[in-house]
């Protein structure tokens, strides 16, 4: 079991995939407006983010068999641009009230990198690898995605009411909110295993 | 060709650099940007890699814009850029092995990056292909010359390097600051540049009104 501690402990915070890996910067930067929308957003992308770690996992024994390795960009977003399309329709039919929750933010996922790269770190980059590691990778990168969206979303909601120069306005004092949210978490990287 | 509908024809190729720099202006494709800046080789490199990209699948998108269905035209977008991104990546693999190891995973992810798909939606399904070139070059060249400059900047600040040349003087009195190529100067780095560059862009622009505004003054009276 405590490689799957590591692995969550990993992924929310030494390596937390929007401020020290750089995926997913886009939503984090154009959804963290207000709180609720980046909660939303967070829950999506975990849902999303775990049930696709499983599927390319599978996919990608299947293509390391066939010595196929080289398709994994193409076989991978397809995979996600068709599981996000199933999701909606599946979440819309059984769960109207989560689908009302999560809405619009599905479709938008499936250009957010964080996805298509968690799937392939599952396949590239982990030392040891099953379908429940890749699962709780997936999982626990979702997570650490929401916590930073949700961090920067807290802090803008402040600034709105800030003297910000003219200059500064819109993204780059956010940029620079995320970068001393970055500098917070760097603190992390001391906890290495 | 006359001089007008010349400038017209490589309109979209300066816009692409200045005015609508994807970086800075529309700010698209920040994952790669913040990412792959550590130096200004691999800025460069990574520039250099999504125009290509972009280019050939603004071509294709825009050769196939009649045939493309308007319901499946995001999946079809996906597939041409994901094509193109996956010959890219054989290419370094082959011929550049450091630069496709330091680039690494983002490599991959030129797939998801917002310009191209921004791009093929709203410039090239709507234009003849020579436009749409052309704007696959402005953008990419923009694109390329941006992520350069953060790499640059925070290259020399964070190792006292310049393209991979160690510039002694800076090292041996202790200047570079680590922070600058930790993920926290990267965001610092960008959004100072981000404030520069608007207010450059700002200030030439409203130049150049006052310098039209000037000129057609003086020819009315």
């Amino acid at each position: 079991m405590p490689y799957v501690v590591l692995l969550v402990i990993n992924a929310i915070f030494v390596n937390n995939f929007v401020l020290s890996r750089f995926l997913g910067i886009c939503p984090f930067l154009g959804v963290s407006k207000k709180t609720e929308t980046a909660l939303g957003m967070g829950l999506a992308v975990i849902f999303v983010m775990g049930v696709a770690s499983v599927i390319t996992y599978a996919i990608d024994l299947a293509l390391v068999a066939g010595g196929m390795e080289y398709l994994r960009t193409i076989v991978f977003i397809l995979v996600i641009a068709a599981l996000i399309q199933l999701v909606e329709i599946f979440v819309k039919r059984f769960s109207p009230s989560l689908y009302s929750a999560l809405g619009v933010y599905l479709p938008l996922i499936t250009t957010n990198c964080a996805v298509l790269g968690v799937a392939i770190m599952n396949v590239t980059e982990l030392s040891e690898v099953n379908v429940l590691y890749a699962f709780v990778n997936g999982i626990a990168s979702g997570i650490g995605f929401t916590i930073a969206i949700l961090i920067l979303a807290g802090i803008r909601e402040k600034l709105e009411f800030a003297d910000i120069p003219e200059s500064f306005k819109g993204f780059p004092i956010t940029l620079i909110a995320a970068s001393i949210i970055a500098m917070s978490f760097a603190a992390f990287s001391g906890l290495s295993f | 060709m006359s001089k007008a509908s010349l400038r017209e024809t490589f309109e979209p190729l300066t816009t692409g650099v200045f005015k609508n720099n994807a970086t800075f202006r529309l700010v698209l494709g920040t994952c790669p940007t913040l990412a792959v800046t550590t130096s200004a080789l691999n800025g460069l490199s990574m520039g250099l890699a999504t125009t290509f990209v972009l280019v050939c699948s603004n071509a294709i998108v825009s050769l196939l814009r009649n045939f493309i269905p308007r319901k499946v035209r995001i999946p079809a977008y996906i597939l041409v850029i994901a094509t193109f991104s996956t010959l890219v990546q054989m290419i370094m693999r082959k011929w550049l092995p450091d630069l496709y190891d330091s680039l690494g995973l983002f490599l991959s992810l030129v797939v998801v990056n917002c310009i191209l798909l921004a791009r093929a939606e709203s410039f090239a399904s709507l234009n003849p292909v020579i436009p749409s070139v052309l704007d696959g070059v402005g953008i990419g060249v923009g694109f390329t010359f941006s992520l350069t400059l953060l790499g640059f900047i925070r290259e020399l600040l964070g190792t006292g390097c310049v393209f991979g040349f160690e510039l002694s003087f800076l090292v041996e009195a202790g200047l570079p600051m680590t922070i600058f190529i930790l993920p926290a100067g990267g965001f610092m780095v960008y959004g100072f540049m981000m404030v520069i560059f608007n207010v450059a862009v700002k200030a030439a622009e409203k130049k150049l009104a006052e310098r039209k505004a000037l000129k057609s003054g003086g020819g009315n009276a």
